[in-house]
């Protein structure tokens, strides 16, 4: 059981600095996420708390004590990595076995360690096969074993999931979290799925471009998000945003196409006339009759996935990228009947707008 | 399941003709030497490519070698020469080429081309300044010489060779054991090698045959009788006016047993070795 922390850790190679100074305290038992797109420096955060990269600034403590000049081993760490890594000439009991036998743990000792791994596990049949004998599953269960048997301070966890099918995965997920629980170790798991993200941290941390945008908890991130990285990264389909302006008195939006949305309810902290980008969700849409819409969305493509049903399309004038219009999905019910080509009246939820500033792209505080 | 492509007749005879004819060019010298090393020397000279027979058989070849000089001699100090400098060169090959696929260091791709150059250059070239070297260390016509000489002959393409099969291995795997406690050196020895035996037995044969064929470092560092190795010993048997040609016939073919048996213990390990980048 222990806390890590981290105080404005960075990491350049050569002159380039991948990493900006991150912050964070994970607290005794805390499962904690770290997501972000694929070159975000979410692998080396991690690699840094186990001991694998030199940290060229800032601290890392585990438990209270500074690791930044300790070996992997001396950190009492475990991890299990996207690949496995399992010793593929032993067998799954030596694989778990191995790292305590060069600590020099007592035989008797290891053999129980192992069993009761094995048994939490369900690997009790395969402890005699070598790791190319066993399906995906059974070798990422072998690389938990592995760390378990270790008793550990924190679990690392580098993408375990990426290379299991769809199915697997689900399951995968539930049985990291469940064990998680039952063991109460801090955890740190980096992966690029938000699906996994959301289901599993306690907290997440959003990273990109080696910066952490947001560490907090997965719905406030969802609700909340601080900035439009944030907003478009986490949720799918991915948030629709647009480009306005806020209206004189405040109390409505103008879009570019012309239209205005209601600011009702939202007090704004930014001044009138500011130029803003607004968010909205695709699942904070609803079909609304043509007077009462707040946009209307001209269909390209609709996907009928049963329960739901996604819509994408457009909506008259520019989008934030600077595209003529801006390309819009919108999430409604799986018996909307809608055909592609119509046009689509749409209202937006209540409360369901997210505001960020057009320069810095953060989120505009509500007050 | 085979493919339309593989199945094809007249390709399949076409490489097989190509394959065919390629082994009997590559075999038959070899089988020639053998076969007149079972002949009378009157018979070698008349009918060269013929079998021996019962009025051509003889073994006068393998007695003249197995009574004059000491061929069980030349034939151990061949073995102890190849497979010391074998085990050298595979240990510190493998140790160098770690080295480079594994540590990022400042002059790391400097330091593999610098290990590689010997790949280009001949070592014979430096063979007057080895020899000063051999007589200033006292080292002439010992078997040490000749271990050390070939020990740098072989370096080169096996930290070559082994260092693009250990970037292979995966990173995980070696951080696994590192976060197990593992050694640097347990990591090599015991994650690291066993992954790369396929490799390994093939600088194992590149290395080995052109150590047990050669003739010019034994000739020049080590040819004194009580280290001469068999392709020296052979020599013996040509002269500048006479030669015996059983004799020469008949230790050549001898000379090829051991290599033969080293080859069938590395050879499986070895098509693993040559094919493993292409096939997954």
């Amino acid at each position: 059981m222990s806390t890590i922390s981290l105080k404005s850790v960075r990491k350049s190679f050569g002159k380039t600095e991948v990493i900006h100074g991150i912050d964070v305290e994970v607290a005794d038992g805390e499962f904690i996420v770290i997501v972000g797109p694929s070159g975000c420096g979410k692998s080396t955060v991690l690699r840094m708390v186990a001991g694998l990269e030199t940290v060229t600034g800032g601290d890392i403590a585990i438990d209270g004590n500074r690791v930044n000049d300790l070996e992997p081993m001396e950190r009492n760490i475990a991890m299990v990595f996207q690949n496995y890594a399992l010793y593929p000439h032993m067998s799954v009991f030596d694989n778990m076995a191995y790292g305590l036998k060069i600590a020099g743990m007592p035989k008797a000792e290891i053999a129980e360690r192992v069993q009761t791994a094995a048994k939490m596990l369900q690997l009790e049949e395969y402890l005699t096969r070598k790791p190319r004998q066993l399906s995906g599953g059974q070798r990422q269960r072998v690389a938990m074993g592995r760390a378990i048997v270790r008793e550990p301070s924190a679990f690392l966890f580098d993408e375990p999931l990426s290379n299991l099918d769809a199915k697997l995965r689900v399951q995968m997920r539930l049985e990291i979290k469940q064990l998680q629980r039952s063991l109460g170790t801090t955890s740190l798991y980096v992966t690029h799925d938000q699906v996994e993200a959301m289901t599993l941290a306690d907290r997440l941390i959003v990273m990109n471009a080696g910066v952490a945008e947001q560490i907090d908890t997965p719905m406030h991130v969802y609700e909340h998000p601080a900035s439009i990285f944030v907003a478009g990264f986490i949720g799918s389909p991915s948030m629709n945003f647009l480009p306005a302006k806020i209206d004189t008195g405040r109390s409505t939006l103008s879009l570019e196409s012309g239209a205005n949305v209601s600011a009702e309810g939202l007090v704004l902290a930014a001044q009138s006339g500011r130029e803003i980008i607004i968010g909205i969700r695709p699942e904070h849409l609803e079909l609304a009759s043509p007077d009462r819409a707040d946009l209307t969305l001209h269909i390209a493509a609709v996907e009928t996935l049963g329960a739901d049903t996604l819509v994408h399309g457009s909506i008259a004038g520019a989008g934030v990228d600077g595209t003529k219009n801006a390309s819009f999905a919108a999430r409604l019910p799986g018996n909307a009947r809608i055909a592609e080509g119509e046009t689509l009246p749409l209202r937006i939820a209540d409360g369901a707008l997210h505001l960020f500033d057009r320069q810095s792209e953060k989120r505009i505080a509500e007050i | 399941m085979a493919s339309k492509a593989t199945s094809s007749l007249p390709r399949s005879v076409a490489a097989h003709a190509i394959l065919i004819s390629y082994t009997v060019l590559a075999l038959f010298p070899v089988i020639l030497i053998i076969f007149n090393s079972f002949k009378t020397r009157k018979a070698i000279f008349r009918s060269p490519l013929s079998l021996p027979d019962a009025e051509s058989f003889s073994l006068i070849g393998y007695r003249t070698v197995l009574e004059q000089g000491d061929f069980f001699g030349y034939f151990q100090n061949s073995l102890i020469v190849t497979v010391v400098t074998l085990l050298l060169v595979l240990l510190f090959g493998a140790m160098a080429a770690f080295a480079l696929s594994e540590y990022r260091f400042r002059g790391n791709t400097l330091m593999g081309l610098y290990l590689a150059l010997g790949i280009m250059i001949p070592i014979r070239l430096g063979t007057v300044a080895i020899l000063q070297i051999m007589v200033g260390a006292g080292l002439v016509n010992t078997l040490t010489a000749l271990i050390l000489v070939y020990t740098a002959q072989g370096l080169p393409l096996a930290i070559f060779i082994l260092s693009e099969f250990m970037r292979s291995v995966s990173d995980d795997l070696k951080n696994a054991g590192r976060i197990d406690g593992l050694s640097e050196y347990t990591i090599f020895f015991r994650l690291v090698l066993p992954l790369v035996r396929p490799a390994m037995a093939t600088v194992a044969v590149f290395t080995m045959i052109p150590i047990w064929n050669d003739l010019w470092f034994p000739l020049i560092l080590a040819p004194a009788e009580e280290t001469k190795t068999v392709t020296l010993g052979a020599q013996v048997f040509i002269g500048q006016f006479v030669t015996n040609w059983n004799a020469v016939l008949s230790a050549l073919s001898l000379a090829i047993l051991p290599i033969l048996v080293l080859y069938v213990i590395f050879s499986r390990q070895l098509i693993r070795g040559i094919t493993s980048g292409a096939v997954k």
